[in-house]
């Protein structure tokens, strides 16, 4: 199992297009991907799960994974934090 | 699986609560504002009669405290004798907040002495005793233990059905299918499960996305929208956990259904069956078929055992005529 702890830099937070681009790179992993805030753990691969946690500027999260490919799974999701979703 | 309860909650919180119908609090603050950052921490609440005269061992002071009438008349007393010092005792105590019912308005003396202790001081309209069961059941639900689950909860037949599996095993296809049939849904992807009165599973939706649903090359759709108010819920209890997995050849599926297999959420064993996805299974009617066939149990017919049953007598009366022919 690999954690990391990332912080949300895109101002708008986690809305649906980051969400889904989230998603997107979560799925294309076979490893069990989980996001969690505070105490709170969703399903990485789910957009309604991940739009759920309600994740703001700033907000740090933790990204689980645990599988044959989970360190790959988390750099690659890392990478988009640091990226800002591609936004700004 | 067994995330715990929010981190803190506080008396804003608990004004902020949107609760309907018989869970409305119809709280407002009337005094102590800045004492609303104060946490509650317990479900109990108190009647402050035994404080008011005096009498401070023991004092459960982390607990709501409610004024009815009799502690508000008591207060008033204490304004016109002017004895208003025996109230400062009160606030030495570090109380979430005071709560009048009946639409009570406490003495001037007593909101002075509130506001200078920084508690919180609220009002509602209904009667002590009406509040005081509204209150601890809103408390109990919240400060329940919870967990959130990846999966979709529809009512199917009046069953809260839980439909769990992996990602892209089509749980909201089915789900979706299953609204179309007349069913309804409560929460799609994240549900956030409750465990109130002991052994009841509460599931409802996260407040932003609820009623709403990710369907792969549709996008999310909004289900209240499309399919009117009769096709959702806010909540539902969970009894039936249906799991959706891929067909795996290797591995053996129940034929039978005799034999009860639960699955532990929070500590309370719910009937999961478990549902191979295949070309050609039509999943939303299975579904509705495990969530009938769950409505016979509770009715106390279980069919795999009566089948079973009735094909044990078959086999003994053959058995025995068999006997008898044999004999003669």
């Amino acid at each position: 199992m690999v954690e990391r702890m990332v912080t949300i830099r895109n101002r708008a937070g986690m809305h649906a297009r980051p969400a889904a681009l989230l998603v997107k790179t979560a799925s294309s992993f076979t490893s069990q991907i989980y996001i969690e805030k505070d105490s709170e753990r969703v399903n990485g691969k789910s957009i309604m799960g991940v739009i759920t946690l309600g994740a703001t500027f700033n907000t740090q999260l933790t990204i689980i994974a645990e599988g044959p490919d989970e360190a790959k799974a988390v750099d690659a999701i890392e990478k988009l934090f640091e990226n800002k979703f591609e936004e700004e | 699986m067994g995330q715990q309860t929010k981190d803190k909650f506080l008396v804003l919180d608990l004004l902020q609560l949107d609760l309907r119908e018989n869970d409305a609090l119809d709280l407002k603050c009337i005094g102590g504002r800045p004492g609303l950052i104060r946490e509650i921490t317990v479900t109990e609440i108190n009647r402050p009669g035994l404080e008011l005269g005096g009498f401070y061992e023991n004092f459960a002071f982390q607990r709501i405290q409610i004024f009815g009438r009799g502690e508000n008349a008591y207060l008033q007393k204490l304004a016109k004798e002017k004895r208003r010092g025996e109230l400062s005792q009160l606030f030495t105590y570090l109380i979430p907040c005071c709560v009048f019912t009946h639409s009570l308005s406490p003495t001037e003396d007593f909101i002075a002495i509130a506001e200078k202790a920084q508690c919180p001081l609220l009002q509602t309209d209904l009667s002590s005793s009406e509040f005081t069961m509204r209150i601890l059941r809103v408390l109990s639900t919240i400060f329940a233990p919870k967990t959130i689950i990846h999966g979709v909860l529809v009512e199917v037949f009046g069953i809260g059905v839980l439909i769990m599996g992996d990602s892209g095993v089509g749980k909201s296809e089915s789900a979706l299918s299953l609204i179309e049939r007349g069913h309804r849904l409560i929460a799609d992807d994240a549900v956030e499960i409750r465990r109130v009165s002991g052994n009841i599973l509460m599931g409802t939706g996260a407040q932003v996305v609820s009623h709403h649903m990710e369907i792969r090359g549709l996008g999310i759709i909004n289900i209240t929208h499309l399919f009117g108010v009769g096709a959702i819920r806010d909540k539902k209890q969970i009894q039936l956990v249906v799991r959706l997995e891929f067909w795996d050849a290797e591995k053996n599926y129940d034929r039978i259904g005799a034999e009860e297999v639960t699955i532990d959420i929070l500590g309370v064993h719910v009937p999961c069956v478990t549902v191979p996805i295949k070309p050609g299974r039509n999943i939303p009617v299975i579904i509705e078929t495990a969530a009938r066939n769950e409505r016979l149990k509770k009715m106390g017919y279980y069919s795999a055992r009566e089948f079973n049953r009735n094909v044990m007598n078959w086999l003994e009366g053959e058995s025995t005529r068999e006997i008898f022919l044999n004999e003669k």
